[in-house]
């Protein structure tokens, strides 16, 4: 770790100021960005920390939306009632990420901002094109078992988003709220994240010095089941390996409206449109289920010790799938 | 022994300095001007440092020195040496010369004033290197040559080769176990403090007489100038048995600086320069005839070593003696890689040999169609094959009855995925596990003080596994007093001369010596109480009992043993004692046990889960049953990652760890383990060992425990797993 400034802001707009023209980063709960400096493998001048911004609340907003203050601890907004009872799959995906000290810490807009897990880029020294522009990856043809992807990679990266919030988020639907110098602006969830291509240092939508100030979940589908299936080896404490939030509306045997996420085999939160298409006015049965697996995997691209991910996130879509259904109201009985 | 006291359950005693923060660990100390130490590590796996520039980093601040081979002090390798108690496994001294033999091995040292200015200035230092092509691998290291014979851990009796080759049923397989790093909660941390040429030195240690001692050879002192100190350490695995190159370079820097310095060495490099468990490739021959009576065992095993230390993982080691055979033999050779020196960790040799033994007896079981665990029994020996002995007391076939009853094994139906709970096949699993008792010399005080207790002083350790509680239980039964009047000293190379804390010898060693001493400081009260004008002038020693902190004659009064001294004008009554290390050379010494394991796969989400565990263990008697279930319990837990999650990465590139940190180094968490755990220790005092019969017990627990669980994935999936760790792609169907 290196000597780096330290400013504790106040309000948005002293944040914002703090940290511009400067080699600066927010700091929020610092379960990431921390460890990344002591690694040497963020080098930030400066911390503007965001802790004491009044954006801790969890607030109804219109038209049924939920609006999530960006620091809003992982443990808090796991726990909101609102959340357990409309957006199960949230809750669900909280609880399974991380450890219970590090949600205590971790906020909403830092999971949202949380950096790939690959071990040539903590490493500091190996070729990392999201680390180092142009040097190459080392993953893809090194170790790449856990916390790879493979949908969305790219000749020039491989690694997956590892957070499962964003998972169970990008299957609800959001919009991420920024401040920046010049005012506000929102961005839809969906089009946040980056895929590598051969830019995999631009990871995110966000410009320079700007803040994310909320994220607001789209109204819950009425009578929707959802669920966030994980799997990993050991049963706590483990990224995903595959890992999938699905949201399912009935009416009666018939999929009314679905929604799934995978997290552990994409370079972003993945959104599978085209299984969801299929699954709408199907009826909600396995064969279908393993249909849309199918389907959501088609384009998946193996690396050396990750092919075994193809089947397990069908696996997971499958299941969670299943388990969605089972909780769904207005349904007929599966 | 056999009272409220030997053989309870008792909380640990240091538990509530624990809890509460005043136990002070090896970086807990901050002496006067103290500095701090931080290392520049290579990042390359071999090779040759070119250059070192320093300026810049000199230049940060709070600098005080940057160490690193071109100034760094000439010192003497240790002789490394057990006997003479200056043992080590990695023999090269830090910064001896330019070579780099593995990642992360230290090649400079920033000393400042403040640990965070030390960190910060590392950065700065400059180290261009002239890179070689590392062997990253086992695997790599056995194609560029023939691995090295390990002679003297070799055993042969009969013709093991002709006997298999007649067999009516043979196994002949390969088995493989990775890297594991110990990865101890504590990091390796040395405070080290010279006062004209005198060293304190705390270390994270699980031996601070072989510290003392090694660090006395290392810096050419009499050991007398040397008070080593561990009163306290997270945890070792083994890693912290020896001395390692971090203590070696503060030590030094100390006494170039004439100030304290303090190194704790990083996560990261806990998994380069402080040791680990070797990966090993082992050849399993096993012969049987009709009736599964083995006619033959072949366990020829190879670890990975480094260029700087020849370790040897005696994969073999119990394969000589667990079954009744007369046809075998056991070799073991090594082969050099680049990475650090691998040492012991948590039953060296019998781990991993377990795996590879215990997985072929139940393929040969299988084979046969037979039970594994009438296999087994069929097998059953009291005599040691190699030694010739007999063990001097078993008591397996008890432990395979017991275990098999409470574990419900008499349900178990053959058929591979025959049994089932909802959506999970149950796949249930068995294995024998197996131990040396081993004991070293001993000595102790202790003394009856006027203040009304008792003083315990002992220079073994306490690692987190309840030494200093069990030390206290023993004195307290033969002093009669309660456990909260025992005041226990370890940790401090100052007292009396004790043994490591490894090879779980540490009880059985020092136990009966802490036994002796305070049966010695109670004769000398006694005889304080008979004399002239004392409080029981005329009574016979043999007729004055010690009980409640009481003096009492029979059938006569009691005085509080305060009085007698503070009569006698003495502040105490003390005993010093010696026992010996020595077994004779009538019978083997070995404990035993067995698990039992049901593991649950869910195929439809590919969930690997250990379920439940029945372990039953025969290590001499058992002195407090808390302490003793909780080491089984551990090991049991340590055992299940060994089997299903452990494994350091290597880059086969570059030879460099990867996943050298505690998020993607996978241990069991709490959620894995199993709500159904059962520990049935048997207590059978073994009296020709000791004289309080007891073994050991810290290790045993995880020999055979991957091996149960690999035999119950088999059972369950109709895969045979033989690489460890078994993950969830190993049995997925595509
Ligand atoms: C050992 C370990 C295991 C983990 N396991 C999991 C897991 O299983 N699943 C999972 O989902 N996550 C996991 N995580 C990641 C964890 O969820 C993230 O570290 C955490 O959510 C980050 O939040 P934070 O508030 O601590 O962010 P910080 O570390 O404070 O910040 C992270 C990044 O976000 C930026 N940032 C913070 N706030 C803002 C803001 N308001 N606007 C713009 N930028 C901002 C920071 O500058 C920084 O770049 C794990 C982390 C660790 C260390
Ligand atoms: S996968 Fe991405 S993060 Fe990892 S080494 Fe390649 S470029 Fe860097």
């Amino acid at each position: 770790m290196r000597q780096f400034d330290y400013k504790r802001a106040t309000d948005t707009d002293g944040a914002i100021q703090a940290h511009a023209g400067q080699a600066a980063a927010y700091l929020a709960g610092g379960t990431t960005l921390i460890d990344l400096v002591k690694l040497d493998v963020m080098q930030p001048e400066r911390m503007v920390d965001v802790n004491r911004l009044a954006l801790s609340n969890i607030e109804d907003a219109d038209d049924g939306r939920l609006r999530i203050g960006a620091t809003v601890r992982n443990t808090a907004l796991a726990y909101d009632d609102r959340v357990k009872r409309d957006y199960t799959v949230l809750s669900e995906a909280l609880l399974q990420g991380a450890s219970r000290q590090l949600r205590n810490r971790a906020t909403t807009a830092g999971n949202v901002m949380q950096r790939v897990r690959c071990s040539y880029f903590r490493d500091g020294i190996s070729p990392c094109n999201k680390r180092e522009p142009g040097t190459g990856c080392s993953a893809i043809e090194g170790v790449n078992r856990e916390v790879f992807a493979v949908l969305g990679t790219s000749e020039h990266c491989i690694a997956v988003h590892p957070s499962d919030m964003c998972v169970a988020m990008a299957a609800i639907g959001a919009t991420v709220e920024v401040q920046g110098p010049n005012g506000t602006r929102e961005i839809a969830f969906g089009d946040f994240h980056k895929m590598p291509g051969n830019t995999p240092h631009i990871e995110h939508e966000l410009a320079e010095d700007e803040l994310i100030t909320h994220v607001t979940l789209d109204a819950p589908i009425e009578d929707a089941g959802s669920t966030y299936v994980k799997l990993r080896d050991r049963s706590s404490y483990q990224f995903a390996l595959a890992s999938c939030a699905a949201i399912v509306a009935l009416d009666g045997d018939v999929i009314r409206e679905v929604r799934l996420a995978l997290g552990g085999v994409g370079t972003k939160p993945w959104r599978c449109s085209q299984a969801e298409e299929q699954l709408v006015g199907a009826a909600a049965n396995e064969e279908n289920f393993a249909q849309a697996a199918r389907l959501a995997m088609q384009d998946a691209t193996p690396y050396k010790h990750n092919a075994y991910k193809i089947p397990l996130a069908r696996k997971a879509i499958t299941q969670a799938l299943k388990d969605a259904t089972a909780r769904a109201g207005n349904g007929g009985s599966i | 022994m056999s009272n409220d006291i030997i053989g309870a359950a008792k909380p640990r005693i240091d538990g509530p300095d624990k809890l509460s923060g005043r136990a002070r660990y090896a970086a807990d100390h901050y002496p006067a001007n103290l500095t701090y130490a931080y290392g520049v590590f290579s990042n390359i796996a071999s090779g040759k440092i070119a250059s070192i520039d320093v300026e810049k980093a000199k230049k940060q601040p709070g600098v005080i020195e940057i160490f690193h081979h071109d100034n760094f002090p000439k010192l003497h390798r240790s002789p490394s040496n057990f006997a003479q108690q200056n043992k080590v496994d990695e023999a090269r001294l830090p910064f001896e010369d330019n070579n780099v033999y593995y990642g992360g091995q230290f090649v400079a040292l920033v000393v400042a004033d403040t640990f965070e200015n030390a960190r910060d200035a590392a950065h700065f230092v400059d180290v261009t290197y002239q890179e070689s092509k590392p062997v990253t691998s086992l695997t790599a290291a056995l194609k560029n040559g023939d691995p090295k014979q390990a002679k003297s851990s070799r055993h042969t009796r009969g013709d093991a080769d002709s006997a298999f080759a007649s067999a009516a049923h043979q196994v002949d397989v390969t088995y493989t176990t990775p890297v594991e790093t110990h990865n101890p909660m504590e990091m390796h941390a040395t405070t080290a403090d010279w006062n004209n040429g005198n060293l304190t030195f705390y270390e994270a240690s699980q031996g601070v007489v072989f510290a003392k001692n090694t660090i006395a050879a290392v810096f050419g002192i009499n050991p007398a100038r040397i008070d080593a100190r561990a009163p306290y350490i997270g945890s070792g695995f083994g890693s912290k048995l020896w001395i390692w190159p971090h203590a070696v370079a503060a030590t030094a820097a100390s006494r170039e600086l004439g100030r304290p310095v303090q190194l704790v060495v990083p996560r990261a490099q806990m998994f380069t320069t402080t040791g680990h468990r070797p990966a090993t490739h082992q050849n399993l021959k096993l012969g049987a005839d009709a009736n599964g009576k083995l006619q033959a065992i072949v366990h020829d095993s190879v670890n990975s070593t480094s260029f700087v230390g020849n370790y040897v993982e005696t994969c073999g080691s119990v394969t000589k003696s667990l079954y009744d055979c007369s046809n075998v033999r056991v070799t073991h050779a090594t082969a050099q890689v680049n990475q650090g020196t691998p040492t012991s960790m948590r039953a060296p040799g019998a781990a991993p040999g377990l795996f590879a033994l215990e997985s072929a007896i139940d393929e040969l079981a299988e084979k046969i169609g037979m039970d594994p665990l009438a296999l087994r029994k069929a097998n059953y020996t009291e005599t040691d094959g190699s030694k010739s002995l007999p063990f001097s007391s078993i008591h397996l076939m008890e432990c395979y009855e017991k275990g098999a009853k409470e574990f419900g094994w008499d349900k178990r139906t053959p058929e591979i995925g025959s049994m089932k709970n909802g959506t999970e096949i149950l796949g249930w699993g068995m294995a024998a596990c197996n131990w040396e008792a081993l004991k070293r010399d001993c000595n102790a005080r202790v003394a009856l003080r006027a203040d009304g207790t008792a003083f315990v002083s002992c220079a073994t350790q306490d690692i987190g596994t309840g030494t200093y509680t069990i030390v206290a239980q023993t004195a307290a039964d033969v002093l009669g007093l309660p456990l909260d009047k025992i005041h226990v000293e370890l940790g401090d190379s100052a007292y009396p001369s004790g043994p490591l804390s490894g090879g779980s010898w540490a009880s059985a060693s020092a136990l009966p010596a802490i036994h002796a001493a305070a049966k010695k400081a109670a004769d000398q009260l006694k005889g304080y109480a008979v004399e002239e004008d004392a409080v029981f002038a005329d009574a016979k020693t043999d007729d004055l009992s010690l009980a409640d902190g009481k003096l009492s004659l029979k059938g006569g009064q009691s005085v509080d043993f305060v009085q007698i001294l503070q009569k006698r004008k003495v502040a105490e009554a003390f005993g010093e004692a010696y026992t010996t290390g020595a077994t004779g050379d009538e019978y083997s010494f070995r404990s035993f046990g067995a698990h039992f394991v049901e593991i649950g796969w869910d195929p439809g989400i590919s969930r690997l889960r250990v379920n439940r565990v029945v372990s039953a263990i025969d290590c001499g008697q058992i002195v407090n049953t808390k302490t003793a279930s909780n080491q089984v319990e551990g090991a049991i837990a340590m055992g299940i990652g060994m089997a299903l999650f452990e494994q350091t990465e290597y880059d086969h590139r570059s030879g460099m760890p990867v996943n050298n940190n505690y998020a993607e180094y996978l241990v069991p968490t709490h959620a894995d383990y199993p709500e159904d755990v059962n520990v049935l220790l048997l207590d059978y005092p073994d009296y020709k060992f000791n004289d309080l019969g007891i073994r050991g017990i810290g290790e045993i627990g995880i020999t055979g425990m991957a091996a149960a669980v690999a035999n119950a994935v088999y059972h369950a999936t109709g895969k045979r797993v033989r690489d460890l760790p078994i993950r969830i792609e190993d049995l997925m169907s595509a």
